[in-house]
């Protein structure tokens, strides 16, 4: 199954390969890992989607807690959440082929941010399955480049992954 | 007090109270070397090999329960020393190293001796630092004898650029008390709750058996788990690591379990209903075959590392805390519970773990005209009246050692458990004796073991160490040997070493004692001989039966009721299958 884990680690140097260490190490995946710091400037947050079973989480969980800089952590697949991902695609345009891309990219809730006269970039946020719907959308060939960040994500509700 | 760097190192570590440093010098180390020249508090043990500061420093922790500190310098020292903290790091031992580094402006440009050392070692150590500023050095090293001996213990790395060190740069010292961490809090208590509910499982129980591990030693929780055991009337079983967590001596102890344990203690494990697992991890080692361990238990599993807990066998009733009060809280209990077993329950249980015990399982040829390591084994328990201090290295002899000595008593018992790491045994029995003067330290170890540290037969002469080192030669390295001889249709390729070297000759050079023993009828006196030069250490070189074999044992891939013995259940016991 996939889970998406939420961590606080002291934002020191070294600490993003404590974390990926101990993902190699031990053997388990790492679909996508984003990492920045947060309104507290000694702490970093990191967003991990990973997959296993119970168990593989299970451990995943305890290894990460276990790891001294890691401050603390929380499984959001456990509870209601949100995921966002942010992607910039540059895409080949023509005469012809603007003003349907242009339509895809605000039935996806897009915006096209920069624009030259054979392509555009378009900047779009949202659940990583949307994100992989629009790029499916266009024909092989017209999709120059695709940069995503990998998801990050939040619980719903009051309660917050805080000190 | 305005101190440098080097000179705020050594007050550190007089004031953590360490009394030795195991180490080795070198260029990024020299300002500490040189406060180290001015004092007399902690004493410096300048080995021959950085991996010999490691084991040493790492035995001085198993027999003391006080964290070992070791002193390198950066690139090679640094790298000499990752096997031994690996060795530290897979036996949860308290230990501090401190390497230097090459100076912060160069780091990351490829200087002379420089290695990432904080990077490579990540892997190994329970936690590693880099000091950047020497301001924050006390607190530090601090923070390092915090973490690496609370908790499950392990190795705390420190990394020390060499400009921290300058002895130009002077700073206010101070030494906190105390230090917290935000994002490391142990956990101690363990749940009441759990604990009841252990409690009742194992009054319950039909066949039960306790089955204890190194964090009993680590937790110095020994008297409770011997007044526990003895409370409940059930068997225990000691892992490698745990041995003289329980006396070995008494009734209620059923021997070692795993690879190479007794036939009673697996066949207990694999037919009991309630298992207590104390400070013990399910190794691998262990347990045999995941799918058919333990069929019919349940388990209830007691350790200080929640991640310890169910990671390779799934158990009922976890408890996560520091073993010494959970049992405490568990006794109590006990003594409050009237529900407890009748007992033709158990005496049923016992009548067949006796059943098993007759098997003999450890018996060998006591007829033969060579030496039989066992035999030398027990003729070392009897010579130092089962109270040494005894280190081994790795393979057959440290097997040997593990089943027939019995340790009574916790911290006794000297080994590299997890890693198995060739080359602990001598360097380790110095660390133990220079913590002991008075207590007799042997070295159970092999004539190839014993050549990947002997160089610090110089460091036990230089340090007034004088240790005992019983070298079971059986010119193989046995314990590959003996897997070949399995598993491989005796195909022995490399497990051969055509040229020894005359050990008593090599033991002379170094300025010790060395003594040939070739018969049987020679052991106990060449012992007896050996231990009364106290102030000696003696190389005592015993040319044993190249052929002998550890039993029982569990193949890779088998369970625990599926043991190669010697002689086959019910056989008669001096029929030889092998």
């Amino acid at each position: 199954m996939r889970h998406i884990i939420s961590i606080l680690i002291e934002n020191e140097s070294g600490a993003l390969s404590r974390v990926s260490g101990l993902f190699s190490a031990r053997g388990y995946n790492i679909e996508s890992l984003t990492v920045a710091p947060t309104e507290d400037p000694t702490l970093s947050r990191m967003t991990l989607v990973t997959r296993g079973n119970d168990e593989i989480i299970e451990q995943i969980t305890k290894q990460l807690n276990k790891l001294i800089d890691v401050v603390k952590l929380i499984d959001l697949a456990e509870a209601v959440h949100l995921e966002r991902e942010l992607m910039l695609v540059k895409i080949k345009t023509t005469q012809e082929s603007r003003e349907e891309v242009k339509s895809m990219v605000e039935i996806f809730r897009g915006k096209i941010i920069d624009v030259t006269p054979n392509s555009y970039v378009v900047e779009m946020t949202g659940q990583s399955s949307k994100l992989d719907a629009f790029v499916q959308s266009f024909a092989e060939g017209s999709i120059i480049e695709v940069v995503r960040s990998g998801p990050t994500g939040i619980s719903r509700g009051e309660k917050g992954l805080h000190l | 007090m305005e101190l440098s760097g080097g000179q705020i190192l050594v007050q550190c570590l007089k004031d953590e109270g360490v009394e030795f440093v195991f180490g080795y010098p070198g260029g990024s180390v020299l300002h500490i070397y040189d406060a180290i020249f001015h004092q007399d508090d902690v004493k410096h043990i300048l080995v021959r090999h950085e991996q010999g500061a490691t084991h040493s420093a790492d035995a001085y922790a198993r027999a003391t329960g006080k964290p070992g500190v070791v002193l390198v310098t950066s690139g090679p020292g640094a790298t000499n020393a990752v096997t031994g903290i690996a060795t530290a790091y897979m036996d949860s031992i308290p230990m501090v190293i401190l390497s230097g580094q090459v100076p912060s402006p160069v780091i990351g440009s490829d200087a002379f001796q420089e290695v990432d050392t904080v990077g490579i070692t990540r892997p190994c150590v329970k936690h590693n630092f880099l000091v950047k500023d020497v301001n924050q050095l006390a607190e530090t090293i601090k923070k390092a004898f915090y973490v690496a001996s609370t908790g499950r213990p392990g190795p705390v790395l420190v990394d020390i650029p060499k400009d921290i060190t300058d002895p130009n740069i002077k700073v206010p010292y101070h030494y906190p008390k105390k230090v917290s961490m935000r994002s490391y809090n142990p956990v101690v208590v363990g749940h009441k709750g759990q604990i009841k509910k252990a409690v009742e499982m194992l009054l319950a129980a039909r066949r039960p058996i306790i089955y204890s591990g190194g964090g009993v030693i680590l937790g110095e929780a020994s008297r409770e788990l011997t007044e526990l055991t003895r409370l409940l009337g059930y068997p225990i079983t000691n892992t490698l690591m745990g041995l003289g967590g329980y006396p070995a001596t008494d009734k209620q102890f059923v021997g070692m379990l795993g690879m190479h344990g007794t036939y009673e203690a697996n066949m207990a494990m694999h037919e009991s209903d309630v298992i207590l697992a104390v400070g013990a991890r399910f190794d691998d080692r262990v347990t045999g075959k995941l799918d058919e361990f333990c069929p019919y238990a349940k388990i209830i599993h007691i350790d200080i590392d929640p991640a310890s807990i169910s990671k390779t066998v799934r158990v009922d009733i976890p408890i996560v805390g520091d073993v010494k009060p959970v049992l405490e809280l568990m006794i109590e209990l006990i003594k409050d519970n009237k529900h407890i077993q009748p007992k033709p329950v158990l005496d049923a249980w016992w009548e067949l773990i006796n059943s098993w015990r007759d098997v003999k399982c450890l018996e060998y040829d006591r007829n033969s005209p060579l030496i039989k390591p066992q035999y030398v084994v027990e003729q070392l328990y009897q010579v130092t009246r089962g109270d040494a201090y005894i280190t081994s290295d790795v393979g057959q002899h440290q097997m040997y050692a593990a089943q027939f000595y019995p340790f009574d008593k916790p911290r006794r018992w000297i080994n590299s458990g997890g890693l198995g790491t060739m080359g602990f045994g001598l360097p380790a029995a110095i660390g133990v004796k220079l913590a002991f003067p008075d207590a007799d330290v042997a070295c159970i170890t092999g004539e190839a073991s014993i050549q990947m540290c002997i160089q610090e037969l110089s460091t036990a002469l230089q340090f007034n160490a004088p240790v005992k080192i019983v070298n079971l030669n059986n010119r193989y390295m046995g314990m590959v040997r003996q897997w070949q001889e399995f598993s491989y249709q005796s195909r022995y390729s490399q497990s051969y070493m055509d040229t020894i070297p005359d050990f008593v000759k090599l033991a002379e050079a170094y300025g010790h004692v060395g003594i040939l023993v070739e018969k049987p009828e020679d052991v106990r006196g060449a012992l007896e001989e050996a231990f009364k030069l106290k102030d000696r250490t003696v190389f005592l070189d015993f040319i044993t039966d190249r052929t002998e074999n550890v039993y029982p044992m569990i193949e890779a891939g088998k369970g625990h009721h599926d043991m190669k013995l010697r002689v086959a259940p019910g056989a008669p016991a001096d029929r030889e299958l092998s």
